[in-house]
């Protein structure tokens, strides 16, 4: 066991003479970048998406609506391999910001979806109080509905999350080398099996333990305030 | 102050309200009784557009407030409206309760609400709970704060919509009594409500409906002690013993 694990994770594998660890640690922070910003991006699309589709002019919500389906009616694997080698093809864009990219867009869509979850959660009387104070469509949602919605999106929202970071493990199929490439790059060079996977498998699970953890200490500070 | 032309609303095939003619004077106090179902929430809803009419016409100080140009936001600022179920906003204490419309609207600055939230919060007999957030006060206590949030607006109308119903008996006299104070104060209300002992006490007219109709419409002693149509009869004697 402990060869298996010295020789695929410490010794130079191949003709470059590179280390396992060096590979996965790598492909751990291409990973984390990429679920990073495509977090960021999906959040900003999501609450744009959900806004959009609760406009009354069908003009707003038509495309919103059919983004969300597109999305969620397919792969996100599939999503990113066609941004990648068919919509940006004749751009200059790196591996790495086109998963960002692909990875932004599919997020957002199921973003979009759980806000308006969370927003259709919130008692109807509270928009009919604040309408009849008469606070705007807008001022509405930004004062009243959005802050309660947030409370009640929160977990869906954490779940998301950690499902993007899983999902992000199949970058290698643009050839971009995230932590699970890396992996796959050890076995196929070392042929040694358990060891790499294991590993990678081991760094998810403690990656999502940790998000997890995180979040539910933020739910908890935010239920403090009421 | 308010005219209500041929008034009708209906619920996909349902009809609701078939045709309510209806004046409301400045300064008058209104109740409406009649059984469950026979429209009176509605009506009282369509007055601010909460429901949109589906026919007939709403004038308020001879503005049409159903004319496609009128505007809603407007118009409800002062129409100040009190629900059954308080509908108090959970992630805001009391004093932001308060102040949250007129500030947001540009109606009055910070300071000027927060004095006028302690005013009224003295008002309603809730001084000590300003700072307090909706989930920690009993029902009562949150019908008054929903009475003085309406009332920070500075409303020309105050819509009632059975606002003791979802009270436990001994809650509900202090929101009567606080509601009898608005009245005296010279307040135009319209008052859907079940508290018949109120309707008679406070009210200047008692509206009774049922089957989405006014039935009968006069002043309480009469309409009480002699009504002249056979359905308000029966309905007073089912509730009235």
């Amino acid at each position: 066991m402990i060869d298996a694990i010295n020789a695929s994770l410490f010794t130079p594998i191949g003709e470059d003479g590179l280390i396992g660890i060096y590979l996965i640690l790598n492909g751990l922070k291409v990973t984390l970048i990429v679920t990073f910003f495509a977090m960021i991006i999906g959040s900003i699309l999501g609450v744009a998406t959900t806004l959009l589709k609760m406009s009354p002019k069908w003009y707003l919500s038509w495309p919103a609506h059919f983004y969300v389906s597109v999305i969620r009616g397919t792969p996100v694997v599939i999503q990113l391999v066609i941004l990648y080698f068919i919509v940006l093809a004749s751009f200059d864009v790196d591996k790495i910001t086109a998963a960002i990219i692909a990875f932004g867009l599919n997020s957002g869509a199921y973003i979009s979806e759980i806000i308006r979850a969370g927003i259709q959660a919130v008692d109807k009387g509270q928009t009919e109080a604040a309408r009849s104070l008469g606070l705007s469509h807008w001022s509405t949602m930004k004062e009243i509905i959005l802050p309660q919605a947030i409370k009640k999106i929160l977990p869906s929202l954490g779940n998301e999350f950690i499902v993007l970071l899983k999902e992000t493990a199949v970058i290698g199929f643009i050839g971009g080398v995230d932590l699970m490439r890396a992996g796959e790059i050890i076995r196929s060079r070392t042929f040694e099996d358990s060891v790499p996977l294991l590993t990678c498998a081991l760094i998810y699970l403690l990656l999502t333990y940790i998000f997890t953890f995180m979040l539910s200490k933020f739910e908890t500070r935010l239920k403090q305030s009421d | 102050m308010i005219k209500i032309n041929d008034l009708h609303k209906s619920f996909g095939d349902n009809q609701v309200l078939k045709g309510i003619d209806a004046h409301i004077n400045h300064g008058e106090v209104v109740s409406v009784i009649g059984p469950s179902g026979s429209g009176k929430s509605t009506f009282l809803r369509c007055i601010n557009l909460l429901e949109q009419p589906t026919l007939g016409d709403i004038l308020i100080d001879d503005q049409s407030i159903t004319a496609t140009d009128a505007c809603v936001d407007k118009l409800r600022q002062k129409v100040g409206m009190v629900f059954q179920n308080f509908n108090l906003f959970p992630h805001k204490t009391v004093k932001q309760n308060i102040m949250l419309a007129p500030v947001k609207l540009g109606l009055m600055t910070a300071q000027q609400a927060e004095t006028e939230a302690n005013m009224l919060l003295e008002q309603v007999g809730l001084k000590d709970k300003a700072s307090a957030y909706p989930s920690s006060l009993s029902g009562g206590q949150k019908q008054r704060v929903a009475i003085a949030r309406a009332l920070a607006m500075k409303p020309e109308l105050m819509l009632f919509d059975e606002p003791t119903s979802a009270l436990d008996p001994e809650m509900v006299g202090d929101v009567l009594d606080v509601m009898k104070s608005l009245a005296q104060k010279g307040m135009t209300m319209v008052i859907v409500t079940h508290e018949m002992g109120f309707a008679r006490d406070v009210s200047d007219r008692v509206i009774f409906m049922d089957g989405g109709v006014i039935v009968e419409s006069c002043e309480p002693e009469i309409l009480f002690s002699a009504p002249k149509q056979l359905r308000t009869q029966e309905f007073l004697s089912k509730v009235l013993r």
